[in-house]
């Protein structure tokens, strides 16, 4: 092969490595969410109530306890599970009792979860019951919402001051 | 896995023939991965450090200075931009192609498995320094980076806090995700850098350099993308809106497609799983280990040719142990021998001259020794006959030499053609055992054992010790490394050789001697 055709195929090679390497770096476009929905995203933390009752320690009890061990208050330290509800025009979207966290359930309850729904108008309920009530929820909140294509709406959560955050 | 091994390097082969047609084998860039990786490295390195000049952190900061340097100051860091991201992604393929190769090559059992295993977190490195990279455009492709990936963590039951709550909203957002952004992708690189340190440890005279005129070329390809085709951002974050089309780096970022398909948890472990499996390729299946080369101290006079030979660092001198006259003997680290017998190739005793002692060198493989070898090569030329009689020295990962075999050819594999000694060449030649020699192995500039084809072509051409004497016929002598798809074209080598051996006459300098076989 004469010194030229190499040098030829050489550049060939070079052209062919950098098409694959430029085209591949930003191509073909991937198409996460159609671009004709919106999405709206739960995304929250929150810990539930204690599972148990705190007791106050008799006096007896707390003498049999190293001093630097008396607290007068014994609080169970595993939290009641999160029910979660998400309702879109009626519809229940979002239904899930959350456990909490940690080895020994004492962590927050979280919920991440994304649904992705047609542009429009919607009546949008939130709830939230961390108490170990029977019925109802400690916290509720709905609103009407807008959504246009693509808008990420989220429902957040922060029991203080105001509940459920619509954004 | 050894068919599926055999049937990837056979294919792998024949592209090499292409590449090898136009780049020639010192410049053949499959036989040039990991020196290509070290420069993709250096590229990306340096580019980086000039970026980071300019680079603010911060929620709008980071995308207008990335802006700035793409579009203001275009002309340089956007030609750096360009080349960070174009040589991040070379990086990928020649890492890529490097783990197949050293696979089909099968490279990667014994001590070998040391580079093997110190490789596979170079891909988590690799892959965690690309993905951090595109966090800090703070783009649309960013966005989903980040949402992504930390979405993806979620899954993982290690996070108190779920960490994709940062990118709820621009109000969860904070300035400083970004500082421990940068320092993660300034330190995971250097973590990288140090790893593929160790992984290169157990070679001797390392490849991390690919030769200057590759270099040259794939620094000018990587110049031109950057100026035709600039890296581009893809507009700004805005956690409002969904990044819902973007533009993926698919060298990097492969896996997230699939996060939309199944749970992450499941996606880590297929990596975890996959990971394990890397780790556990060596042993895969368990094969018993030959044996390595050893030191008889009486032959042994410590000139260290085997330390300048073996191509993995397995042979040191150290200071004598017997009452022998030289300060140094050769020392085999029994974790390092991958028993290819370059060394005994090496060694200035391992000739078949010998006549006054018992053919023992100062080094040797016990299961291939160059005894063995020697008797092996008598034995084999006696059986020839008729004109042009040649020996064909071959090693255990080339060609198979059977088909070869004929009246007037012989036929020998050795661990490596490095192990043969070039006085053999000699003595057959000039005992007139045989017309002519034909050597083969690998293919050129790949050998199995680093260095096994270049020590043999040095030591040819007299550049290194042990030189092939000058009174040996050089037209006597023929090489093709083959590798092992190109046993048709080693025949017809083959009898090109033995056509010109025709012409050439019988040698007749010395006649054999009687005690050949013997000593």
């Amino acid at each position: 092969m004469t010194k030229s055709w190499q040098i030829l195929l050489q550049c060939l090679a070079y052209v062919a490595f950098a098409v694959v390497v430029g085209y591949f770096s930003s191509a073909p476009a991937y198409v996460h969410l159609d671009p004709n929905k919106a999405l709206i995203k739960l995304s929250l933390s929150h810990a539930g109530q204690l599972k148990g009752e705190c007791r106050r320690l008799t006096q007896e009890e707390l003498e049999k306890l190293a001093p630097n061990m008396r607290r007068p208050l014994d609080c169970p330290r595993e939290r009641l599970p999160l029910l979660v509800e998400l309702i879109l025009d009626g519809n229940l979207l979002y239904r899930e009792l959350l456990p909490p966290t940690g080895l020994a359930s004492d962590g927050a309850s979280v919920a991440y979860a994304r649904f992705a729904v047609e542009p429009g108008s919607y009546q949008l309920i939130a709830r939230l019951r961390d108490s170990n009530r029977e019925q109802g929820f400690d916290y509720e909140h709905g609103a009407h919402i807008e959504l246009r294509p693509q808008q990420n709406f989220v429902v957040d959560f922060r029991a203080e001051p105001e509940g459920f955050i619509f954004k | 896995m050894t068919a599926l091994r055999r049937f990837a390097r056979a294919n792998l082969e024949h592209i090499e023939g292409v590449f090898d047609r136009a780049f020639g084998p010192a410049w053949n860039p499959l036989y040039q991965l990991g020196a290509l990786g070290w420069f993709f490295y250096w590229v990306v390195a340096v580019s980086g450090i000039y970026l980071f000049i300019f680079f603010d952190t911060g929620i709008t900061d980071a995308y207008e200075s990335v802006e700035y340097i793409t579009n203001v100051q275009w002309y340089a860091a956007g030609v750096m931009r360009s080349l960070h991201r174009y040589a991040s992604d070379a990086m990928v393929i020649v890492m890529m192609v490097h783990l197949i190769r050293e696979f089909a090559m099968g490279r990667y059992r014994g001590p070998r498995s040391f580079a093997w295993i110190t490789g596979v977190p170079i891909l988590w490195f690799i892959y965690a320094s690309g993905i951090t990279g595109y966090w800090l455009v703070w783009d649309k492709l960013a966005q989903y980076v980040a949402i992504a990936t930390t979405e993806w963590l979620d899954t993982l039951p290690i996070f108190g806090e779920a960490i994709a709550r940062n990118f709820l909203h621009e109000t969860t957002l904070s300035s400083r995700f970004f500082s421990l952004m940068v320092f993660i992708h300034i330190a995971v690189p250097l973590i990288l850098l140090f790893i593929m340190w160790i992984h290169i440890q157990r070679h001797s005279s390392p490849k991390v350099n690919p030769p200057r005129g590759l270099a040259v070329g794939t620094l000018i390809m990587l110049m031109v993308l950057s100026f035709a085709y600039p890296a581009t951002s893809q507009g700004p974050a805005d956690l409002n809106v969904v990044a819902a089309v973007v533009d993926l780096d698919w060298f990097y970022l492969p896996a997230y497609p699939f996060l939309d398909m199944i749970p992450g948890i499941t996606l880590w472990a297929v990596f975890g799983i996959g990971t394990v499996v890397l780790l556990l390729v060596p042993w895969l299946p368990p094969t018993r280990r030959q044996a390595v080369a050893t030191v008889d101290l009486d032959n042994c006079n410590g000139c260290g040719r085997c330390v300048d030979d073996c191509p993995f660092s397995a042979v040191s001198m150290q200071p004598r142990t017997d009452d022998k006259p030289f300060a140094q003997e050769a020392v085999v680290d029994a974790n390092l021998c991958t028993s290819c017998g370059i060394c005994a190739g090496a060694c200035p005793t391992a000739t078949p001259f010998r006549r006054a002692s018992a053919l023992t060198p100062g080094i040797d493989l016990p299961n291939s020794s160059i005894r063995d070898l020697r008797d092996r090569t008598l034995s084999a030329a006696d059986q020839l006959s008729g004109d042009a009689r040649v020996i064909v020295y071959g090693c255990r990962a080339g060609v198979n030499l059977d088909a070869l075999q004929g009246p007037s050819i012989a036929t020998l594999c050795a661990p490596c053609t490095a192990t043969v000694p070039p006085s053999f060449l000699d003595f057959v030649i000039s005992r007139h055992h045989v017309d002519g020699v034909f050597l083969t192995g690998c293919r050129e500039g790949d050998c199995f054992n680093r260095q096994g084809i270049r020590w043999v072509q040095q030591r040819i051409a007299g550049q290194r010790d042990p030189y092939l004497r000058t009174r040996v016929p050089r037209e006597r002598i023929a090489k093709l490394w083959a590798g092992v798809a190109g046993p048709q074209q080693l025949a017809d080598e083959l009898d090109a050789f033995r056509n010109r051996l025709r012409g050439l006459g019988a040698f007749r300098k010395a006649a054999p001697k009687q005690n050949d076989h013997h000593g």
